[in-house]
């Protein structure tokens, strides 16, 4: 096949839908997990139950939302709720994903979206905040990190950790009194596929995106990643998942 | 119960419970009263300067945004806000009238980060930001409408979010493990924005929730503006669709349109170049000011800024609705 031309939000958009799996929950939140879900129910997972924040659960993703409260979170849906029940069903271990991003990323997947620069008050830089992140990042089974690849984003430290991923390594997240057997499972990046290694819950390299070389995202990682000895090469987003993101999914090019 | 960990972040409205209670005996009336009014008078009656002060859903989603651009026309200063806000609070932001907030997200979702948030927060004009999760301020309401004073979760552990919060960490008495403990929100004012009422504040909506049930029962004065002004025997015909009760109301304002440029599910769809126009003009202090002038401070009410949004671009938002297919 011939190389198609796509830009790296089309890349982060496939990657992450391919890893929605069908007849599961999923927390979405705005922007690329939109987007990813939308293409997910049009392929591999038909019966993926979105699940938005503020109340909508089960939504057929016809047509795309822009904001995690609007009708289209409960287009045909099967349930229009709100926060708290949506929240509290997160906190009974019935969600089993949560799509997430952030400014910056640490080794152990913790996320900062609150603030960049070493004073919480007043801060170099004012970002939104958590909103609902860290409830995603603390209550759903496992988190996939959706984030653009570079060495001010993949830090040794965040700024700010506003969403939990491994905290400090082994054991935190049960010591500080989040639920066991939660945390971060992917991290998707414009140039790689990364997970975290079982024992010391530190990032690491699982395949790289095509044309990337494993040289490159160690270049643009700011801490030490794991590299195992082999690294697969993600397949690039084909023909089909084009179209369908392209002429269905976002048609007024809003993201894309 | 020993205390872990406490957050360094100020409780900026402290909860009393029985004081909640007593107001709630003395100055909420059981009697069926006619609560209609202007949102000229509900904002002066109610708001205050210094008040704290609450919105629900947010921006772009059934909200009071007719009530939030009032609050600025009366010129009120010196608020303590509490928010998951996009364009409502990024006004508030922009006009220099929050004091302090206690903050989930304030943003402009796709279009990313809010300058007016940028410029009062990283300039010190807002004097104290403390941090919450999403559901931890909807859970803070909702301990203020349990009745208690606080509220455990398993949310906000082990985070900055949590450091910079006033919440506090403790052994579980019963199960021995770590669980936060959200102080209990009591709003001053709060604004909400519902689909029908009736002229005694018996307000129903349809679509998500968000936190409006919660956030109803966590208000000691609670203005409502509504798309529609119903008979009470409208409401009387689907008390199952009721998400607050007239006795929890203080003022009912008929606002068509009044989550505009924000939607209201099934009714009108979001306006997305007027959304646009405040992302843009918002980048600058000047832009943002020369907007708030021309939107808000240079029409009288909301009906005189219907009628410069124009019926035809209206009719068009009602087109674009959600249908109930």
């Amino acid at each position: 096949m011939s190389e198609l031309s796509y830009n790296p939000t089309e890349l982060l958009i496939c990657t992450a839908s391919r890893l929605m799996e069908d007849e599961t929950t999923a927390f979405i939140g705005t922007g690329i997990p939109m987007l990813a879900a939308a293409l997910a129910q049009r392929r591999q997972a038909p019966n993926l139950v979105p699940v938005f924040e503020f109340g909508g659960v089960g939504a057929i993703l016809e047509e795309l939302p822009i904001a995690v409260g609007e009708a289209r979170t409960f287009h045909k849906a099967l349930h229009a709720s709100g926060i708290c029940d949506i929240m509290e069903t997160a906190a009974r271990g019935f969600i089993d994903y949560g799509f997430l991003g952030g400014a910056q990323i640490d080794p152990y997947g913790n996320l900062n979206s609150t603030i960049i620069g070493p004073q919480h008050h007043p801060p170099k830089v004012r970002l939104p905040g958590s909103g609902g992140a860290n409830d995603v990042g603390s209550l759903c089974w496992r988190t996939i990190i959706i984030i653009r690849h570079s060495r001010r984003s993949f830090v040794e430290k965040c700024d700010f950790v506003t969403t939990p991923g491994y905290l400090t390594g082994p054991g935190a997240r049960e010591e500080a009194g989040l639920p066991p057997g939660t945390g971060p499972l992917y991290v998707v990046s414009t140039l790689a596929l990364l997970g975290f290694d079982e024992e010391s819950k530190r990032m690491k390299l699982l395949k790289t995106q095509p044309g990337v070389t494993v040289e490159q995202v160690i270049a643009e990682t700011g801490f030490e990643l794991i590299i195992p000895d082999r690294v697969g090469v993600n397949d690039p987003p084909d023909a089909e998942e084009l179209r369908i993101l392209r002429e269905e999914v976002d048609r007024q090019r809003l993201y894309i | 119960m020993e205390v872990i960990e406490s957050g360094i972040g100020a409780l900026i409205q402290p909860p009393d419970m029985n004081a909640f209670r007593e107001w709630n005996r003395t100055q909420k009336s059981r009697r069926l009263v006619d609560k209609l009014m202007s949102e000229q008078e509900a904002i002066r009656r109610f708001v205050y300067d210094g008040c704290y002060i609450g919105t629900e859903l947010y921006g772009t989603v059934r909200c009071p945004m007719s009530l939030v651009r009032e609050v600025l026309r009366q010129g009120f200063k010196g608020l303590r806000v509490c928010g998951q806000g996009v364009t409502e609070l990024d006004l508030w932001l922009a006009a220099g009238v929050v004091k302090t907030l206690d903050i989930t997200y304030i943003g402009l979702e796709v279009y990313g980060t809010s300058s007016a948030l940028r410029r009062a927060v990283e300039s010190g004009q807002v004097e104290q930001v403390v941090e919450w999760s999403n559901a931890g301020l909807s859970w803070r309401f909702k301990a203020a409408a349990m009745g208690v004073p606080f509220i455990p979760v398993r949310s906000m552990l082990g985070t900055d979010t949590l450091k910079y919060s006033a919440a506090k960490v403790v052994k579980c008495p019963f199960t021995g493990e770590k669980v936060a403990l959200l102080p209990a929100l009591i709003l001053d004012v709060g604004l909400m924005h519902v689909h029908r009422a009736d002229r005694y504040g018996n307000c129903q909506v349809e679509g998500i929730t968000g936190f409006g049930f919660e956030f109803a029962r966590a208000c000691k004065r609670l203005i409502v503006s509504a798309e529609e002004i119903v008979p009470t025997d409208e409401i009387r015909k689907y008390p199952d669709r009721t998400l607050v009760p007239y006795y929890l109301v203080d003022a009912v304002v008929h606002a068509p349109f009044g989550s505009h440029p924000g939607e209201m599910a099934y009714v009108y769809c979001r306006d997305e170049p007027e959304i646009k126009a405040w992302v843009e003009a918002s980048k600058t202090e000047e832009g943002a000011r020369a907007y708030l002038q021309e939107w808000i401070y240079d029409l009288p009410d909301h009906q005189a800024y219907l009628e410069k949004v124009g019926r035809e671009r209206l009719e068009r938002l009602v087109a674009g609705r959600e249908r109930r297919e």
